[in-house]
């Protein structure tokens, strides 16, 4: 099964039909594994039982960028290679993206109020991020806009792959600007600074989510290639309603204005 | 060459003359700085130290304000069409449209800051660093603008939908244009630090912005 395979939008949908139990299972039982280590993971001697906010924050935030990357590449399936689900794909992985981004900024900040005392600070990690949840917005608002989605999807993949350039400048913020975040400390070159006690569930809380958001978005694309199934079923019947009335009358009007 | 020079000196003419619209965005700029005080009240020290990033505010909205107009006027006359036929690189012939377009509306927006400065008690120091920044800035307001006119334009939406697309964009400008000028003024911090980076992003946005508005109108056009 090669990618060019899935472009037939039925067969990714059997396909879809018989991963997504199996997907939305493992993804559980990854979920109750990882949240099971994070509530026996030990307190930190700094920061006490806050630390465990991290488990949670972390992976929202690399899935967050990691969304965003999935959806450049996604566009340059629809503008290259003009594969017909990288459309659905970018499309549906939009709301997932702003949701992680959202739920990172909220954790963090909530994880900043005791440890920095303040739940925003403007500085270029945050900053950064919040312009990433304000480009998934836009990205939204741009689906939205435009009523045709294969006219919508070229714009937005050139609008995705313009926001794409973000992505580095969030990664490496915190390092290019000494600022109140704290630099990277697990994915960084000489290996992880971060306690193993702390580690593994991160790292098990890291997979859970990107399971979840794998579950999350073949459900996503299923529901997107069915609901455009219904929006041309619903135009052939507008169109042969409108065929079937003379021409002239005034249903026959508002059918051929909405096809 | 020759057909570039001509779509830059054909677009200027177009935007200088009734119904272009260009002058409209310094009116606006000049509107937003004379809203600040009333909404701030007549403090002069205040509006001394707000006066930078008072002015860069006025001028990326003033900037949005006008980029509604760098590609629509010309598909609402068919003209675009021509443009991506013919056989100019639509990519050159997108960077030259937006030359011509800051030409004709960011560069009178650099040219007001002075006068603008005087009403904000800005002093010379303060008010050539603001001109000095926007001169820098306001290119990479206008390409990454051009992104958002581009895509707009392929959607027929205007108005609200490119001050969504593009502001986002544009924030790193504004941080670093505002933070070059406070540097300057307040003498504590590097003036080039944030200069250098606030010319760097007008070159990329110079680089980045004509293929993407090109590819969005190649796409996006039928």
């Amino acid at each position: 099964m090669t990618l060019l395979d899935l472009a037939n939008p039925s067969r990714f949908l059997s396909l879809a039909a018989r991963l997504l139990p199996w997907l939305a299972a493992i993804t559980v039982a990854l979920l109750v594994v990882g949240l099971y280590l994070c509530a026996t993971a030990p307190d930190d001697y700094q920061q006490g039982a806050t630390v465990k906010i991290m488990f949670i924050h972390v992976p929202n935030a690399w899935l967050s960028m990691f969304v965003w990357t999935i959806m450049s590449v996604a566009s340059l399936g629809t503008l290259v290679w003009r594969h017909p689900l990288a459309d659905v794909a970018a499309k549906a992985a939009a709301p997932i993206g702003a949701s992680f981004t959202f739920l990172a900024l909220v954790t963090g900040s909530l994880w900043g109020r005791p440890m920095w005392g303040t739940y925003w600070e403007w500085d270029a990690r945050l900053t950064s991020v919040l312009i990433l949840f304000l480009m998934y917005l836009g990205l939204i608002a741009l689906w939205r806009a435009v009523e045709d989605p294969s006219r919508a999807a070229r714009a937005a993949a050139v609008l995705t792959l313009v926001g794409a350039i973000n992505i580095p400048i969030i990664k490496f913020s915190v390092d290019w600007w000494n600022t109140l975040h704290q630099p990277a400390s697990v994915m960084r070159i000489g290996g992880s600074t971060l306690d193993r006690a702390f580690l593994i569930p991160l790292l098990a809380m890291a997979v859970a989510f990107s399971l979840l958001f794998v579950t999350l978005h073949v459900a996503a694309m299923r529901n997107e290639i069915l609901r455009r199934r219904v929006r041309s079923l619903q135009m052939q019947q507008a169109r042969g309603y409108a065929s079937e009335v003379p021409a002239g009358n005034a249903p026959s009007q508002i059918a051929g204005a909405a096809s | 060459m020759t057909a570039l020079g001509a779509l830059i000196r054909r677009d200027i003419r177009i935007a200088l003359r009734v119904g272009g619209g260009a002058l409209i965005g310094v009116l606006f700029f000049l509107t937003v700085v004379v809203l600040m005080p009333f909404a701030l009240g007549p403090d002069l020290p205040l509006l001394s130290r707000l006066g930078p990033a008072i002015l860069w505010l006025g001028a990326l909205l003033a900037s949005l304000l006008t980029l509604d107009r760098l590609f629509a006027s010309d598909h609402e006359d068919g003209s675009l069409d021509l443009i991506v036929m013919s056989r100019t690189p639509l990519e050159l012939a997108c960077a030259a449209k937006a030359f011509a377009h800051w030409l004709a509306a960011g560069l009178p927006l650099v040219v007001a800051t002075p006068v603008l400065g005087l009403l904000l008690n800005l002093d010379v120091t303060a008010t050539g660093a603001v001109a000095l920044t926007l001169l820098a800035g306001t290119p990479a307001l206008t390409f990454i603008g051009m992104i958002g006119a581009g895509l707009a334009v392929t959607l027929h939406r205007g108005g609200l939908l490119l001050a969504v697309l593009v502001l986002p964009l544009s924030i790193p400008v504004l941080i670093f244009g505002v933070a070059a000028s406070q540097a300057a003024i307040s003498g504590e911090l590097s003036f080039s630090g944030p200069f250098s980076i606030l010319c760097a992003l007008s070159l990329v946005s110079l680089v980045v912005g004509p293929f993407a508005a090109a590819a969005s109108l190649r796409h996006g056009l039928d």
